[in-house]
Order: structure tokens, then sequence, then C-alpha cells
């Protein structure tokens, strides 16, 4: 029998403390679309999108009113399109446009896959690709793009690393006028994982079944709303205790979720991405969830070893909840999705080399920070190449997504409304790292022994 | 096949009375009802059996919604799945 307290702690978290499923995203497989004709290539690739995701706006939408449980995104992932670019040749942008025009039929939020997986070497397609990526992001609204740059058994590949910095500041004077959000679409990554739900860095790759389903799941406010009622006497390790508690409650509700999208749409179900994915909205804040663990502001003394507490307890909690785990799965530190983040940034206490810091132990990397708009190529890929050696030597996903806005300085405010927030201007170390950066080759690939 | 249906905000005259109206409207058989009035506060959860539901269990939902919203009170109809994958091992 169930007890009145659970049924109305569960309303309580959807009423008042934003819990929800932030997306379910199906990937498909776009390998049997390749053509040597680019024309054909992208009628198939529109095609099997239509067929596969047809109905998936409407079961998301069906699985929200049984449950009572916001979805907040519903998006398709599919293969890395330098992977079809290679075989057609012609221009990638093609491709870009029949994603856009796929994802206006079926009504996504969101359409993850003008990506190239470059970590080793570029092969046929990659550099038209990364070429095309400000282009594309510039033409389409829907379609995210994300390139793969290193990885812990590969190394990274620091030409690679060059040209994300140039695609970076192309993308951000191509939508100059648009306070630059093509940038806000596109990530820079290392170790990436295949079966990634969330944007901007969700690609189906290529060992992932033909089509599949996966959830992503977000919850901020309801640990921050847990901890707050725990009170400021208990020892960090209780602490710990009710995030695992927590993320379990939250991460059984994405497997109901998923298990019953999956079955609906007679599509496999393949992972839960264990994430606190945070929004600007008020009380759904992953900062504000460090800042309850007793921190004045995050950013402050003490935050990496709070982030790196709730990270674990995530994920520990998580894993007992679901079947299979996967994606970034852990917590999420942007700053412009993140009233908290925005914040704790406009009081000085949030730096870019802080927030660094906190990638070597969060799930992500350096996410949608605005940078001012006469920061160099040059330096982006510094920023790129430093995150991407945090993510190879400690064998997780790292990425860079940073706004360099075309026309503001520090201290200004860009508002992109939406989930994908705003937030104040950064200030970023201006030393150059030119030379560096204009060496190319790779870093080799580090020791997996000898740990220190 | 089971709903629970959850009603809180400030308490008035025939919140009770509306809901099991729009259950009865569509077959839905109402198996228990909890409530409890805390000051102005009133918060009630129904479970409801809609396994012989006449209507869509989205528009039972939906005119839940609406009906107590009107009395100026938040309604959620909701499986009873999510509270069973929530709260038990």
């Amino acid at each position: 029998m169930l007890n009145i307290n659970d049924i109305l702690e569960t309303v309580q978290m959807i009423q008042d403390e934003c819990l929800d499923i932030r997306t379910i995203t199906m990937g498909i497989s776009l390998l049997d679309c390749a053509d040597s004709d680019i024309d054909k290539s992208c009628q198939k690739v529109y095609d099997k999108i239509a067929r596969r995701a047809e109905h998936l706006v409407a079961t998301g939408i069906d699985i929200e009113r049984k449950y009572g449980i916001p979805i907040i995104n519903k998006r398709v992932a599919v293969t890395p399109i330098a992977l079809l670019a290679g075989v057609s040749g012609g221009d990638p942008v093609k491709y870009a446009h029949a994603l856009q025009k796929a994802a206006n039929t079926i009504g996504v939020n969101f359409i993850g896959g003008y990506s190239a997986l470059v970590q080793k070497g570029f092969s046929a397609g990659d550099l038209e690709l990364i070429r095309s990526i400000p282009r594309a992001m510039s033409e389409t609204e829907l379609l995210c793009s994300s390139v793969n740059v290193g990885s812990t058994k590969a190394g990274i590949n620091m030409d690679a690393v060059a040209m994300m910095g140039k695609v970076v500041k192309e993308a951000a004077e191509l939508t100059a006028d648009r306070q630059s959000i093509g940038c806000a679409k596109i990530v820079t990554l290392c170790n990436a994982p295949e079966d990634n739900p969330f944007m901007a860095g969700a690609f189906h790759g290529v060992s992932e079944p033909d089509c599949i389903i996966n959830v992503g799941v977000s919850g901020p406010g309801v640990v921050r709303a847990a901890l707050a009622r725990a009170g400021k006497d208990l020892k960090i390790n209780e602490i710990a205790d009710i995030v695992k508690k927590t993320a379990f409650k939250i991460t059984r509700m994405g497997q109901l979720v998923g298990a019953e999208a999956s079955q609906r749409l007679g599509v496999d179900f393949g992972i839960i991405d264990l994430s606190l994915a945070p929004t600007p909205a008020v009380g759904d804040s992953v900062a504000h969830i460090l800042e309850e663990m007793g921190l004045e502001r995050c950013g402050g003394p003490g935050t990496t070893a709070c982030l790196a507490l709730l990270n674990d307890a995530v994920k520990k909690g998580g894993v007992m909840a679901s079947g299979r785990v996967g994606g970034l799965s852990g917590a999420f530190i942007p700053v412009s999705e993140d009233a908290g983040m925005m914040d704790a940034a406009r009081a000085g206490a949030l730096t870019i080399e802080k927030l660094e810091a906190m990638t070597a132990v969060c799930s992500v990397g350096l996410d949608m920070i605005m940078l001012p708009g006469d920061t160099t190529a040059e330096t982006i890929s510094g920023i790129i190449a430093d995150e991407a050696a945090i993510g190879m030597v400690n064998s997780k996903t790292t990425a860079v997504r940073v706004i360099p806005a075309v026309g503001y300085k520090v201290g200004d405010e860009l508002n992109f409304g939406g989930l994908l927030g705003g937030g104040p201007v950064m200030p970023v170390n201006t030393f150059a790292p030119d030379v560096m950066i204009h060496r190319g080759g790779y870093i080799p690939a580090p020791m997996q022994s000898l740990k220190n | 096949m089971k709903t629970i249906i959850t009603i809180v905000g400030q308490d008035t005259v025939g919140v009770l009375a509306k809901a099991s109206g729009i259950c009865a409207k569509h077959n839905a058989n109402i198996i228990d009802v909890t409530q409890t009035v805390m000051g102005d506060y009133f918060s009630m959860v129904m479970m409801a059996d809609i396994s012989k539901l006449t209507c869509d269990f989205s528009q039972l939902s939906e005119e839940m919604q609406q009906g107590i919203s009107e009395m100026g009170l938040v309604a959620h109809v909701m499986h009873e799945d999510i509270f069973n994958a929530m709260h038990r091992i």
C-alpha cells in the first residue's frame, strides 16, 4: 500500500522543486543512409529520421500526462555526420539543412550529431565537416554540433584543437546579430560518450544499435530542498547519504519513463544518464546545492570538494535505481543555465580557473561560459587543450562550450532565453598560448600506470 | 490500473464533491480517500481504479486539473506506478 507521505513527497518534488525528466533522446543510426550522391544521402537521412521518430514527441506528451511528470525535451541524436560526408563528399551543410527539416517535421526540441570524432586524426569528411560547422550553426536553429578532439587512449589531436578555436570564433561572428548564439550549439569534447542524451554533445555512436531510447533525468532543486530540510548540523558524510537517496528516487522515475517510452515506441531502451542538469529557473541550480552544503558562494574555497561529493553520490544513488547507466552521468556546471552560477560569477566568486578545477570532479566541463568578444581563437584553443588534458589524464569526459560574444566585454550581460539562460561575460586570462597552439601535432596518450 | 489524485491548496467548500463528481462522470471508482486540513491548508489524496474508465486517461487528468484550479487549488493526477517506482525497492 502506498504511504501518503511518499505520495505528497513526490507531488512536492514536481510542484515546488522543479523535478522533471530533462530529455528523452532517440538515437538513430544513419549508417545505412550513406550514398555517394549527397542529395540522395540527405533525402535518406530525412526519411529515416521522420520515420523512426515520427511518434517520439506524441509519446513523450502521453507519458507526461499519465505520470504527471514534466518531460522537458524530446530530442534526436544521429550518427556523426562526418561519416556520411566522407562517403558522399560535397558540402556538409546540406546535411545540416536535412537534419533541421527532419527536426521541424517531427517537432523535436533539438537534433544532435553534426559531429566528427577526430581524437587520433582526420579521415574523409572530417575536415570538411569541421570547417562547415560555423555556417551550419548559423543557418539552422535546432541542430547541435560536437567534435571529439581527444581521448585517454589516443591522446589529444592538437590540429583539431587549433581548428576548433577558429570554428568557435567564426560561429560567434556569423551569429553576432543573435548574441553569438551559434557557439551555444557547438561543443568540443574529450572522451565523448556515444550514448549521451544531452545537447550539445549528443550523437549516436557507431557501436550503438540502429535505434535506441536514452533518458536524461534532472532534479537539482530536489536535492537542494532535501539538504535544506536536513539542516546545518549534519556531518558531510550524512549529506552524501541524503544525496544518494534523493538521486535514487529521481533515477527510478527516469527508469520508469524510459522503459515506458521504449515499449510504446517499439525501440530498445538504452541508458539513463544520471545527471543533475540545472535550468535557469529559480530553485533548479547545482550551485545552490553546493551553497546548501555550507559554502557562502559557489566558487569559493571548498567548492571542488563539495562538487566531488555531489557528483559521486549522484552516481552511487542512481546506479542502483536503473538497469543501464551511461551518457555523462553526474553534476553539470554550466554558467548561463544555472541561476546560482550566474550570481556567483557576477559576485566575482566564480572564475574560469575555478570552473576548470571543478571540471576535474564533475561530469562534463567548461559549459556555457560567456567570454569577451575580443577573445582570440588561440586563447579558446588553449582553453580547449587544458580541458581536454584534464579529461584525458583522468579518464573522464570533459568538454568546452564557450561563447565569445561579439561586441560584448567583461561584465556585460547576455540573455539567450529558455533553457540556455544568460549571464555575465566572464574575464579570461589574456596571456597568449599562440606559439603552442600553432605547433599542431598531437599530445601523446598518458600512462595508465604509475598514477600519482 | 489505479491512479492517485492529489489536491493541495487553500481549503474551500466542495473540493471533495468536485473531485468525486469528475471521477463518477468518467466511471473512475474511488477506492480510498485521505484528507487533512492544517489551518487553512487542505491536502487530499484519492486513489481511484481507472480500469473501466469511459474516457481517455488524459481527459480525466485535464478535467480534474481544470475543475480544481477553478476553485483555486492544484490537482495532480498521476498513475500509481510512479509512486511505486520512486518509493519501493
